[in-house]
């Protein structure tokens, strides 16, 4: 670079404002470009198609407020929104208290456990799609490990299709769902009590405290932060399963697991009724866009970006 | 510390520090012991069984005892899925996963640099903007997704995946991102700033060799995402000519119906290239898996 350039560009970055303004519009361009085009204007273009009838063909027609008071004596989307719920809360209570104790056990130093967690993770390898056509395999009533297994060890009466009975079919997607996920949230709090300080244990230890009241009175107050954590991606993740519950039940028998995403693909899709699709679209969106605003509120931005620092 | 150097610490010392324990013993230790054991047993056997009863013949498949060793082990099931378009499916996942995630990265990263190093009402504006698609369920715009890809006649490509797919993981990546450019020293940028670099130098030679760590993150993160991803390509395509796996697998499930061990054969297959990312690179991946949990 020549001195004459050196001299006409002095330490300050602000020094030439024209130029950053260009650079700061030119190099967010693309990825704005992308972001907009794919993800928020599609969101008000579902705002647009929830106040309107089409079957995906033929024209499209404004219908006003139809669509929306139809949604509120609409028993299936109330019934899809309180499975959803369902998932939200019956996976946090399972995944919550086994993926700590998971995650504390492999934060052990001991070599067996290193070994095991290796193990432990390989869930987190397949998709949806994979996991789902494994599990059906091993539930299949006829030809299914699980079934064969009860027959065998002389439970016969416990036998049965799994994914096809209306009452199971909820709790076994769920089970699948913990299955699928508990790696992931046992490797967040193995991350989380690998954080706590040594001298903490020290001290309990010299006090008489065992390794039952160590864990209560120390491990479970230090990993809050990684709860807090954990508890956000459990609650935003479970408005998003889709591919697990269409590959294992399409979101039968009846409607016993058509969850609120599910509900939408069939509404809009399946049965053609795009503008109805998108007032269960919008009403999804909203839920997420809630959920993370109560949830920040609630447990703090600053908690959650110093939980970051820590780590 | 960036989100992205924290799985890789974790981890990296779950593995050094097995060599120095100072060994436990009695119930405080068996009973853990056991139960790690019982939850293998749970984690891992549905992929033990996936992987042993692939290598059942299908005529065994329905005699064999399913949690014994296969009677006859055979690869033929393999031989049978990759003779039946699996090869096509597998390279159309690999053109939409490797474009959509070297897109993805690069303008996330030219974003991330402009927001971390250029600091103005405009870009903060804009950041916040990226964030707030952190907290849309991607499900929500599917439908008019596949509107606008339908009228730009793109129905049936695979760059109908390729762009939302590149649209949905610019939040994530923008943030890993940005948080780790924030972290690189103000010094080292304004001395290459006097010696008269100019940004496109200074982000060639400075921010990208600085934050390795974190696109490495970025992009296994996002290698994941799309290679596993469903949604879009169920929805944006119907043709086997632009069949991906996720969707394969699915259509698989629907031509072999009871030949179960071709089935899995399938799955296992789809998984290979992560699996051996995992064998290969259990720190990273789990590092980059991790990346995601600020979503």
């Amino acid at each position: 670079m020549s001195i004459a350039i050196k001299v006409s560009r002095p330490a300050h970055t602000s020094a030439l404002p024209q130029r950053e303004t260009w650079i700061a519009v030119l190099w967010t361009a693309p990825a704005l470009a992308f972001y907009l085009l794919f993800a928020i204007i599609p969101l008000f273009v579902a705002i647009y198609l929830s106040f309107t009838s089409w079957d995906g063909f033929s024209a499209i027609t404004w219908v006003g407020l139809k669509n929306w008071i139809a949604l509120f004596s609409d028993s299936i989307t109330g019934h899809s929104l309180l499975l959803t719920i369902e998932v939200m809360i019956f996976s946090w209570l399972v995944q919550t208290p086994l993926s700590i104790l998971i995650g504390v056990f492999m934060a052990g130093k001991q070599r067996y456990r290193a070994v095991l967690s290796a193990f432990y993770f390989i869930p987190l390898l397949f998709s949806a799609v994979a996991i789902g056509l494994t599990w059906g395999s091993l539930l299949d009533p006829n030809f299914g490990l699980v079934d064969i297994l009860l027959k065998t060890i002389g439970l016969p009466w416990l036998a049965q299709g799994w994914l096809g009975d209306p009452n199971l079919a909820f709790p076994v997607v769920l089970t699948i769902i913990c299955w699928q996920f508990i790696p992931f949230h046992a490797l967040l709090y193995l991350g989380g009590a690998r954080q706590i300080p040594k001298e903490l244990y020290e001290a309990a230890t010299i006090d008489g405290g065992g390794p039952v009241q160590n864990f209560f009175s120390i491990t479970l107050p230090q990993l809050r932060y990684t709860i807090v954590t954990s508890t956000t991606l459990i609650f935003t993740g479970s408005l998003t399963y889709f591919d697990l519950f269409w590959v294992t039940t399409e979101g039968g028998p009846g409607y016993a697991t058509r969850v609120l995403p599910l509900h939408m693909y069939i509404t809009a899709f399946r049965d053609a009724q795009v503008g109805y699709g998108s007032v269960i679209a919008v009403v999804l969106a909203i839920f997420g866009i809630v959920l993370s605003a109560v949830l920040l509120r609630f447990t703090g931005f600053t908690k959650m970006s110093s939980q970051l620092e820590g780590l | 510390m960036g989100v992205s150097t924290l799985p890789e610490r974790v981890v990296e010392r779950q593995e050094h520090q097995g060599k120095k324990t100072p060994p436990r013993t009695g119930w405080g230790e068996i009973i853990p012991a056991f139960l790690g054991v019982v939850w293998l047993l749970f984690a891992f056997y549905p992929v033990l069984y996936m992987f042993v009863t692939s290598l059942r013949p299908l005529t065994d498949f329905f005699t064999d005892v399913p949690w014994l060793p296969p009677s006859h082990p055979t690869f033929d099931n393999y031989t049978y899925v990759l003779s039946n378009d699996f090869g096509l499916y597998f390279s159309n996942t690999v053109f939409v996963t490797v474009v959509s995630v070297l897109l993805m990265v690069a303008v996330s990263l030219f974003a991330a640099y402009t927001i971390s190093r250029i600091r103005n009402r405009f870009t903060q504006a804009i950041f916040n903007l990226f964030l707030v698609g952190l907290a849309i369920p991607l499900q929500a715009t599917i439908i008019p997704i596949y509107v606008l890809i339908s009228d730009l006649h793109l129905y049936d490509t695979l760059l109908a995946l390729i762009l939302p797919n590149v649209a949905f993981g610019i939040p994530l990546s923008i943030l890993v991102l940005v948080t780790y450019i924030r972290d690189i020293p103000k010094e080292l940028h304004e001395s290459m700033w006097i010696d008269g670099a100019g940004h496109f130098r200074i982000l060639r030679n400075l921010v990208l060799p600085l934050s390795r760590p974190a696109l490495i993150t970025v992009i296994i993160y996002e290698t994941i995402q799309v290679w596993n991803g469903f949604l879009f390509p169920l929805v944006l395509t119907q043709d086997p000519s632009v069949r991906v796996l996720p969707l394969g697998l699915w259509s698989y499930q629907g031509e072999y119906t009871t030949n179960v061990p071709a089935i899995l054969a399938a799955v296992f297959l789809s998984a290979t290239p992560i699996i051996l990312l995992y064998i290969v690179g259990r720190r990273q991946l789990l590092g980059g898996l991790i990346a995601g949990f600020s979503k």
